[in-house]
């Protein structure tokens, strides 16, 4: 006679009692109603958020942490002198985040540099998952190869031009380095590298935001750096910025 | 026959004042852990589960993960600066020499606030390329990089009314180079900027109104879009698991 205290090994204990450690594999998924796409599924397995996952976030902030202290432990932060409004400093510089902003202020009319281009970024930012072409992510070259690169040549002369007639030579650089990557993408070379056909998998929104990401990089940093009194460009080892 | 620190946690687990404070979460059984996460009004923002994939370092960088801890920080030596300071002139000036000189760590509370303040913006720019060059924003993820949009401009807010509040020459001239930027848009500028700075120049004024931006609005606001975005991950199906993976 079996035991009454031993759960019937047909009997699927479910709900509030099951004290499984392990998180179960799906072998395999069957039901007429689902797509493939389900039973194709593989994820390499999950683990319980707790505690794995807010541990390793725990140990990251902790590290951030350390780092920060011990940062501040040894570099004060700025403090001048009581804020006078008679006295301006020479130069007068925003905070490190708008020095970008602040370096177009001086090639371009205010409403271009404070409201345009900001304007223009942040809702070329918010639109990014809502094109299609960004979605799908397709390199560049992949199709219409040939009018492609013409589109590019035509748009980086018709921008270099725009860029001379406000005399922005300091964003020429980091825009004919991506130009200069771009082209060498699109050649067609039967020995192509590692480096060169990842690059020719790239679609144009990869181009279009490095390009962004350089260009703010070089612009903020000439706008900490590399200006001086009346925004002159001067070196960082002179002690005028 | 003293207890080991695991048994007596165990123990401390199955009080009734704990289990009835924890809704669930008493063991560790999956089932248990599940409910710790699930049963929990923060916690329960994340999902159960987690693909072990989306954990490893490269995926992420932990960039988000670092973008909530300097918040945290944030608003850890936030409060305690707020005790020490009061947002008039010149007071505000004073309160930051007496952080130098009289109050305890006065100096450290204010270097740690600052600094993790750059770190914040840092980490949340980088946040938001990493996002971008894995391909995480491709829907259904779509409305979460919006958010993420929203809470990067609201972390460049934070940041800049914070800048005003030691009321010295860097502050006070980093704004108004700022705010005269706002002038420049067409029609409503200006008003834009005296409704911002409480007048037409930087003055006390500008200094209140910043400071309760900086203090209760803005921390509300991003507290709330910062829910907002960990929330549309569990619900846009965890973290981005990369393009060559197979979406269920």
């Amino acid at each position: 006679m079996p035991d009454p205290n031993m759960p019937d090994s047909n009997d699927f204990i479910a709900g509030m009692n099951s004290d499984s450690r392990k998180s179960p594999v799906r072998v395999a998924f069957v039901t007429r109603r689902t797509s493939a796409q389900v039973k194709a599924r593989d994820d390499g397995g999950t683990v319980m958020v707790f505690p794995e996952a807010l541990f390793r976030g725990a140990v990251a902030i902790e590290l951030l942490l350390l780092v920060l202290v011990v940062f501040s432990l040894f570099w004060d932060a700025p403090l001048e002198e009581l804020a006078n409004p008679l006295l301006t400093p020479n130069p007068a510089k925003a905070p490190w985040y708008f020095l970008g902003l602040q370096e177009l202020l001086h090639y371009f009319p205010p409403v271009v540099a404070g409201v345009l281009i900001p304007g223009l970024v942040v809702t070329a930012l918010i639109a990014i998952p809502y094109f299609q072409i960004n979605i799908e992510g397709e390199g560049l070259w992949s199709r219409n190869r040939t009018l492609r690169l013409r589109m590019v040549r035509i748009t980086l002369v018709l921008f270099i031009l725009f860029l001379a007639s406000f005399h922005v030579w300091v964003a020429l650089a980091p825009t004919l380095l991506m130009v200069g990557l771009m082209l060498y993408s699109a050649t067609e070379r039967h020995d192509a590298g590692r480096f060169h056909r990842w690059l020719a998998s790239k679609p144009l929104s990869f181009w279009i935001m490095s390009w962004f990401l350089l260009s703010s990089a070089v612009l903020t940093l000439i706008g900490t750096f590399f200006r001086g009194p009346g925004w002159s460009f001067v070196m960082p080892w002179s002690g005028q910025i | 026959m003293a207890a080991t620190l695991s048994q007596q946690l165990t123990a401390l687990r199955r009080t009734r004042v704990w289990r009835s404070v924890f809704r669930g979460g008493n063991g560790t059984s999956n089932l248990d852990r599940a409910l710790a996460v699930q049963q929990n009004l923060f916690l329960h923002l994340s999902s159960v589960k987690v693909r072990k994939r989306s954990l490893a370092f490269r995926v992420t960088w932990f960039l988000g993960t670092l973008c909530m801890g300097a918040l945290m920080i944030l608003v850890a030596t936030g409060i305690p600066l707020m005790l020490y300071y009061h947002p008039s002139v010149p007071q505000a000036y004073a309160d930051m020499k007496d952080l130098q000189s009289v109050v305890s760590a006065g100096v450290f509370l204010r270097n740690l606030h600052r600094w993790s303040a750059h770190a914040m913006v840092l980490l949340v720019f980088a946040h938001m390329f990493k996002v971008f060059y894995r391909g995480a924003y491709r829907p259904p993820r779509e409305f979460n990089w919006v958010v993420g949009v929203i809470l990067l401009i609201v972390t460049l807010l934070l940041s800049y009314t914070g800048y005003l509040l030691p009321w010295d020459q860097l502050a006070f001239w980093a704004i108004t180079v700022g705010s005269n930027l706002l002038s420049s848009v067409p029609v409503i500028g200006p008003k834009v900027r005296f409704l911002m700075l409480g007048g037409n120049t930087v003055n006390a004024n500008a200094l209140l109104r910043f400071y309760v931006l900086h203090c209760v609005i803005l921390p509300l606001t991003a507290a709330t879009f910062v829910a907002v975005h960990f929330w549309r991950i569990r619900k846009d199906g965890g973290i981005y698991p990369g393009k060559d993976h197979k979406h269920a």
